[in-house]
């Protein structure tokens, strides 16, 4: 387990606000000092444009930007070139399937996804096949809620071409066999999408091992900034595609009716990018990494198991993901409208997401009209587990009083 | 918890478990949904020569958008459309924690008094009201 004080020393946010019981990581971390300072660090002693100006200050800038790229690289262990910078996961999604999606699916073929999907892994192919005339289909999900292999299997087949899949559930936690998937996939000539939104900041990635053929992921969700989104692709794919956007700074020569594009990756990024923030996603890397994923796995883990076994004779409260094996516990009070129960958490400075999570398929499948989400990180304790697990009582308690004539 | 028993008082629990003039008759209807939440509400109305005949609600969501559902459908019942609309405006200015004239004009809508302490729930509190408003400015769906 962590040092639990010494890390909220580095978190300013606890310094505002003492008393927070964050367990909302799910939705976006928080961001240490060592993030922010460098984010100022650029606005204060070199906050100039980049690949630009010819003047020192702009090299300077330039620098430290691609400086992070090749942090970013070295992370998933792929190549400076492979490395896209985007908004959010979002975009990114939505980039491959306006790119490579719309280049190489045709009508007739088919793209797996799946029920646990955050909405923006699945809806960009949705659109697409629709526009396309191509199929969508959904790998059934097991009595868990499960991704397995077996379900991939029988949903796999010669006509699939693109294989749109979470490495880590957003709601459930549940961890996708993603490397045996993409093994399958690929013998079958399909290209495959990880979705690591959620993955990311719970264990080390590797591109090459998994051989996944795009993964995104966001700055914001491993500590880093908003307003950044990796793209990962593999460079002969990436070298295959046009670029979606025309603009500032991914053109090589322009004229009257003509313009030849810049090589991947700066093709697919045009305008001024958002220069403090991937700088500050470059110091989230090595924030993680001197913390160490095993390490980070250890406490969240060891957190998640204190919780469930603090609420396991607790009748009142229903979880859907007891074997989930990141630390999010998706769960209702029982007959309370999640977003009921979410008010009383905010009144002890509980932080919970509640409702669909932006993932209604998932929701729908379980058969609820939302559901309650902690999600545990480094920077929580076993203090916070107890007010938790208290309030959980206190939220049983307060809701049964109403209990008794319903005629609904 | 004073603030939250402010907030979860037994009438609204009532209307919630027990809601008045649920269903629809075929009125002119406004359908509004916070897809953030789920909250998912049809108003409509039966609105004859300037007075509110009826007003019916549908649909699902948490305890504060079903019941002020409910509510509404009882307060605003038999008004004129210029009476509701004072009444709508008074609750939305209630909604924001301001003095309000005349608060008793609201009649049971007034229990929603302890939403204004809990912005992240105005929302919930003024799905059906927004529905309503829309349908007395003469809008409707199709």
């Amino acid at each position: 387990m962590f040092d639990v004080k010494k890390i909220r020393e580095m978190f300013p946010i606890y310094q505002n606000h003492p008393d927070l019981v964050y367990l909302d990581t799910g939705a976006t971390s928080l961001k240490p000092k060592c993030v922010l300072d460098k984010m100022n660090e650029y606005y204060e002693k070199y906050g100039v444009n980049i690949h630009r100006g010819v003047y020192r200050l702009s090299y300077e800038a330039t620098e430290a930007y691609d400086e992070a790229r090749e942090k970013v690289s070295k992370f998933l262990n792929a190549s400076f070139s492979e490395i896209v910078f985007k908004r959010n996961v979002s975009e990114a999604l939505n980039f491959i399937a306006l790119t490579y999606g719309e280049k190489y699916l045709k009508e007739g073929d088919v793209v797996i996804t799946s029920e646990l999907e955050h909405h923006s892994s699945v809806l960009p192919w949705m659109k697409l096949c629709e526009r396309k005339k191509a199929t969508l289909r959904y790998v059934k999900l097991n009595e868990e809620g499960r991704i397995t292999i077996d379900a991939f299997k029988q949903a796999l087949d010669e006509n699939v071409k693109v294989v749109a899949l979470t490495y880590v559930s957003n709601v459930m936690g549940y961890v996708t066999p993603i490397e045996e998937i993409i093994k399958l996939s690929h013998e079958v000539g399909a290209k495959v999408i990880v979705d690591a939104a959620q993955a990311v900041a719970h264990f080390k990635i590797d591109v090459k091992k998994l051989d996944c053929d795009f993964l995104a992921f966001s700055s914001h969700k491993m500590m880093g900034p908003t307003g950044v989104g990796v793209l990962y692709g593999k460079k002969e794919i990436l070298e295959k595609l046009e670029p979606l956007e025309y603009g500032g700074d991914m053109n090589d020569e322009v004229c009257l009716d003509c313009v030849t594009v810049k090589d991947i990756p700066f093709r697919f990024e045009t305008g001024t990018p958002a220069i403090a923030e991937v700088i500050g996603l470059g110091e989230a890397i090595d924030f993680i990494e001197s913390l160490g994923f095993d390490n980070i796995n250890e406490h969240c883990h060891t957190l998640h198991q204190y919780a469930l076994d603090k609420l396991k004779d607790i009748k009142g409260i229903e979880i859907y993901n007891k074997t989930s094996e990141l630390a999010i516990l998706a769960f209702n009070i029982k007959g309370v409208h999640p977003h009921d129960a979410s008010t009383i958490f905010d009144e002890a400075n509980i932080c919970l997401r509640a409702g669909h999570h932006c993932a209604q398929l998932i929701t729908k499948w379980l058969g609820v009209v939302g559901t309650l989400r902690g999600s545990f990180y480094i920077y929580n304790d076993y203090n916070d587990v107890d007010k938790f697990v208290e309030r959980v009582k206190e939220c049983i308690e307060f809701f049964s009083q109403f209990e008794g004539e319903n005629n609904e | 918890m004073n603030n939250i028993e402010n907030l979860y008082r037994q009438v609204i629990m009532d209307h919630y478990k027990n809601p008045r003039n649920k269903g629809l008759k075929g009125y002119p209807h406004i359908h509004l949904k916070n897809p953030s939440c789920g909250d998912d509400i049809t108003i409509e109305a039966n609105i004859e020569n300037g007075v509110i005949k009826e007003v019916r609600h549908n649909g699902q969501g948490c305890s504060i958008c079903c019941s002020s559902a409910s509510v509404l459908t009882e307060v605003l019942s038999g008004k004129t459309v210029d009476e509701a609309k004072d009444i709508i405006n008074k609750y939305f200015s209630m909604m924001k924690g301001e003095k309000i004239e005349d608060e008793e004009e609201l009649e049971e809508a007034l229990v929603y008094e302890g939403v204004s302490k809990f912005p992240a729930r105005i929302k919930c509190a003024t799905i059906s009201w927004k529905a309503l408003e829309k349908l007395l400015n003469g809008e409707h769906d199709e």
